[in-house]
């Protein structure tokens, strides 16, 4: 696959890098990574792997587009509102970057679609608002040996973790189980600034694109938090053993997915 | 004697157990929290009865729901 003058052109300042180059392009743009949510943390992070020009790039997300939701989620426009999420998203990753072939799933992700879903796609980002979700994402990456990345925002704060299958925990085995309805407050009881999916997102394409090209270390192992309000980021180090951990360990209890009831901040996912 | 708690110093009665830490750091929901001490999971029913030594390293991890 040669590289056309304009695509060049286009990835000049990746293939500069040494830690991507030509090589890593086109590893970009073989790649396939799926973005479940396309909102605060799905915007940024597909308009970023858009116009790194991965080349396949699926979204998963059942709603339309509220006002509420243009405080932050910035792959949607005031004209988009009442459009289906993914539709939106779409249109602007096309027009960011022609390039990419962007693959559209308008529909609720639970265990009887989620291992479909991920199943053609080399890397996963969470960009969903619930923890059932969340739950539903680990396990079922755990359970099909799919790489993904895990994040949450609210307020001012934010956090990640890289699961790669063998390199480290999942977040069951920090997490056991999602907290009861309403015990953990959601974005939309809480608030978010609109800039932590900004940052928080990016990071989250940051590691599909190191993921995809092989460039430095990922964030396994590891979870990474940021404190807006201090502006503090702070890496703790995940415990190495995990062989007790019900899905991901050496004698997994959970061996089915499980649609917990959802909590989600503005509508089901 | 000396921890680290969440990446920062702290000097703290000799004895301390995980527990009172979590009171004394006013760890929002409590009951949701992971707690690691040298990176080990502590596990949840044992917050009362770990105590935490000279030069422990304690990290609070804490559920994240949002992102859409």
């Amino acid at each position: 696959m040669a590289f056309t003058n304009e695509q060049l052109e286009r990835y000049s300042r990746h293939i500069i890098l040494k830690e991507i180059g030509v090589k890593g392009q086109k590893k970009l743009m073989a790649g396939k990574v799926l973005i479940i949510g396309a909102g605060g943390l799905g915007a940024p992070a597909a308009m970023y792997l858009a116009a790194a020009g991965v080349g396949t790039i699926g979204i998963a997300d059942a709603d339309e587009v509220d006002l509420s939701n243009l405080q932050r989620q910035i792959i949607h426009a005031t004209a988009d509102v009442g459009k289906a999420k993914v539709k939106s998203a779409k249109e602007t990753m096309e027009a960011l970057n022609p390039d990419v072939t962007v693959n559209t799933y308008r529909t609720f992700v639970d265990s009887s679609n989620i291992l479909d879903l991920i199943k053609d796609y080399d890397f996963i980002i969470d960009g969903t608002d619930n923890f059932p979700a969340k739950f539903l994402i680990n396990d079922a990456c755990v359970m099909a040996g799919k790489p993904f990345s895990h994040a949450g925002i609210i307020r001012f704060k934010g956090q990640l973790m890289t699961y790669v299958p063998r390199q480290g925990p999942c977040y069951r085995c920090v997490f056991k189980e999602p907290p009861p309805k309403d015990a953990v407050p959601t974005c939309k009881q809480a608030g978010v600034v609109g800039a932590m999916g900004g940052v928080i997102g990016s990071l989250q394409a940051m590691e599909a694109v190191k993921y995809l090209t092989g460039a430095g270390e990922l964030l396994t192992g590891h979870l990474l938090t940021f404190d807006a309000l201090k502006m503090e980021w702070h890496k703790i180090k995940l415990p190495a053993n995990t062989h007790g951990c019900a899905v991901c360990g050496d004698h997994p209890t959970i061996t089915s997915l499980i649609d917990y009831e959802q909590t989600e901040c503005d509508g089901a996912l | 004697m000396d921890i680290t708690v969440a990446g920062v110093k702290k000097t703290v009665s000799d004895g301390l157990t995980v527990a009172q830490l979590i009171v004394d750091e006013k760890v929002e929901t409590p009951e949701y929290v992971t707690v690691t001490v040298n990176d080990e999971f502590v596990e949840s029913g044992t917050f009362d009865v770990t105590v935490l030594k000279d030069g422990d390293n304690v990290e609070f991890l804490y559920f994240m729901g949002g992102g859409r």
